[in-house]
């Protein structure tokens, strides 16, 4: 459970303070399905990044699991990081120089799983994403769609409790797009907390909750099926002569 | 992550960029290679040296006169007292160790047969020098046994001197002229070679009452002796210092064994040895500056994937490994092969001089090794670091 009160995160900029995010208090719990939207420099990615450990906020507190995340040692995070937290990338971020398999097994490397276990592991992750066939490629050997089906094996091979995805289709074209959210959407179906940044209405309307930013705050909470509702009646509208 | 793990994902890296991998590994190949060569030479150098003085033979004491040791308070001063035939005769008499004696002479003359002439080195001696420095004769005999006083007119020729003054007429009978002393020729030596830096087959040999009247030297030059047994060398070494400094009052005499001058020449070409190694050694320190410049570029070129193992939960000791892990990889890699290229110079070098017995020393290919796991240490560090603390979200944002 992700629970964020007066979460602020400020940057010194030149000698000038930037606020990604003011006071933030946010509450996810397991199993939900949120997608965060806003314009760009709205503090969406910067939120994702500190629900994910990778940032500390400045002000505020973060509970993770009720566990005081600012309290925490680097070491500390890294373990959260490793355990609890799977990320997916809008650029995938796989190592070029790593098959497919080695892509999704550098997790359990870090984590101290043995060699044996870990191919075979990576091999069934590859498999419940449909691209057993794909296990020794190189990333560039394979399409962008393929590539977010691997980074999302790699994500959550370590088996998190929260799945944090930032604009997973940004790079990827409609029909690729769609294969990764139907998975995404899977594995939420399986339990696991989908948080998910967007530009996307279609997709963030897919979502149970939708947390729309401006300027670092979230300003209106609304739910999924009420947003697909308005991007519903406005393609009626648009086709309305 | 075990310490597998850091050399395979360390090896995916150094693999992918072969060129730059190739051109870093030779940088210390090649400083590797140099302190392995160099050192050889000088531990063949050593070697050398020491082979040179066991065929002296081992158990051999030198006196020879003047103290050349300084020592803080030098007491009376002035000239020392000559090293004569009396001491000579009154050592072998009284110092029972010594096996063997010999009192020695050295000045240089014109030597002529007939219209042949040449400048040569004359060692004034007796009978006793023949097993002390194991010489060997060709043709007739060597100096008569006697009393060392006995200075008859007789010469034994080295065997250059007795080819070049004789041609292919035997020499042994014939009257040479030393100056203008004129001698027999009792005896040519076997060809010997060059010890302790004196050309035996240059030299003429007479009895060494006759070197000292030719010269007109009251001192000798030195007195030679062998110890009865190795083991003897110290004691005869200071019962020789008793009985002269009995003689002559005072220590005005340096008595050394071969084993210490041995000693210290070792010495001598080990601290060379090893000072030629530091030298080739400092190129290693710049192959590993230019480690660090490719560790830099290659921190600086995956930055993403910093992030990214930083976003997977890599803990600052996994990252600082991975990096470490590349600069120690190319260091010891390197110098591996600098070991092997090395090796191979020297035997290059051993087929060309088969006179130098030049071998690498063990304490040097050691000693290069370590070097270089530590340069790999030292200056993979900063850029290890520099990725260690790169700030994740910054990093995963950088394509």
């Amino acid at each position: 459970m992700i629970e964020l009160s007066g979460v602020g995160r400020a940057y010194e900029v030149g000698g000038e303070v930037l606020h990604a995010l003011r006071d933030v208090d946010e509450t996810i719990d397991s199993g939900d399905y949120v997608a965060l939207m806003g314009p760009s420099g709205s503090g969406k990615s910067t939120l994702l990044n500190v629900m994910g450990c990778l940032d500390q906020p400045t002000s505020g507190t973060y509970r993770l699991d009720g566990r005081e995340v600012g309290s925490l040692t680097e070491d500390e995070l890294s373990e959260v990081r490793r355990h609890k937290i799977g990320f997916v990338f809008q650029s995938f971020h796989l190592i070029p120089r790593l098959s497919a398999v080695e892509n999704v097994a550098l997790p359990m490397m870090l984590a101290g799983v043995s060699v044996a276990e870990r191919r075979k592991r990576a091999l069934e992750a590859l498999e419940t994403v449909g691209l057993a066939k794909r296990a020794d490629h190189r990333p560039n050997e394979i399409s962008g769609g393929e590539a977010q089906r691997v980074a999302i094996a790699r994500a959550t091979i370590m088996r998190p409790a929260i799945l944090l995805a930032d604009e997973p289709t940004g790079n990827l074209d409609s029909a690729s797009g769609a294969t990764v959210v139907a998975l995404l959407e899977e594995l939420n179906a399986q339990g696991l907390t989908l948080v998910v940044v967007t530009h996307d209405p279609n997709m963030a309307a897919r979502a149970k909750r939708v947390l729309l930013m401006r300027d670092g705050r979230i300003v209106n909470r609304i739910a999924g099926s009420e947003l697909s509702e308005t991007l519903h009646r406005s393609k009626v509208l648009e086709a309305t002569p | 992550m075990t310490g597998a793990d850091f050399i395979g994902f360390a090896w995916t890296a150094l693999s992918r960029q072969r060129r730059r991998t190739f051109l870093s590994l030779i940088g210390v190949t090649v400083g590797v290679a140099a302190v392995i060569l160099l050192t050889a030479l000088g531990e063949g150098a050593r070697i050398y040296v020491s082979q040179q003085f066991e065929a002296l033979g081992k158990n051999l004491i030198i006196v020879m006169p003047g103290k050349n040791e300084t020592t803080g308070f030098s007491g009376v001063g002035g000239a020392p007292n000559d090293l004569t035939l009396e001491d000579a005769e009154a050592l072998a008499r009284q110092v029972t160790q010594i096996r063997e004696l010999a009192p020695v002479t050295i000045g240089e003359s014109l030597i002529a047969h007939q219209e042949r002439r040449r400048r040569s080195t004359v060692l004034g001696t007796t009978e006793a020098m023949k097993s002390i420095r194991g010489l060997r004769v060709s043709m007739g005999r060597f100096l008569p046994e006697g009393a060392m006083d006995r200075g008859d007119a007789v010469a034994v020729l080295g065997a250059d001197i007795a080819s070049e003054l004789f041609g292919n007429t035997f020499p042994v009978g014939k009257v040479v002229r030393i100056g203008d002393w004129r001698t027999r020729v009792i005896g040519v030596l076997e060809s010997q070679g060059t010890q302790m830096g004196l050309d035996l087959d240059e030299v003429v040999i007479i009895p060494v009452a006759s070197g000292m009247r030719l010269y007109n030297r009251t001192s000798l030059f030195r007195i030679m002796a062998s110890a009865r047994h190795h083991g003897d060398l110290e004691v005869v070494r200071r019962r020789i210092t008793e009985v002269l400094t009995d003689r002559h009052e005072e220590e005005d005499f340096t008595c050394i064994s071969e084993d210490s001058v041995a000693g210290a020449f070792s010495q001598i070409l080990t601290a060379l040895t090893a000072a030629l190694g530091g030298i080739a050694a400092i190129s290693l320190s710049v192959a590993g500056i230019g480690i660090m410049n490719l560790m830099l570029v290659s921190v600086s070129e995956r930055t993403p994937e910093v992030g990214l193992l930083k976003a997977l939960g890599a803990t600052r000791f996994q990252i600082l490994g991975v990096f470490l892990t590349e600069a120690i990889l190319l260091t010891t890699g390197g110098a591996i092969l600098g070991v092997c290229l090395g090796w191979l110079l020297v035997q290059v070098l051993v087929a060309v001089y088969p006179t130098l017995p030049a071998t690498p020393p063990l304490w040097a290919i050691a000693m290069v090794v370590a070097t270089a796991f530590a340069t790999g240490i030292f200056f993979g560090l900063l850029p290890a670091r520099r990725a260690t603390d790169l700030d994740p979200v910054a990093s995963l944002a950088r394509r």
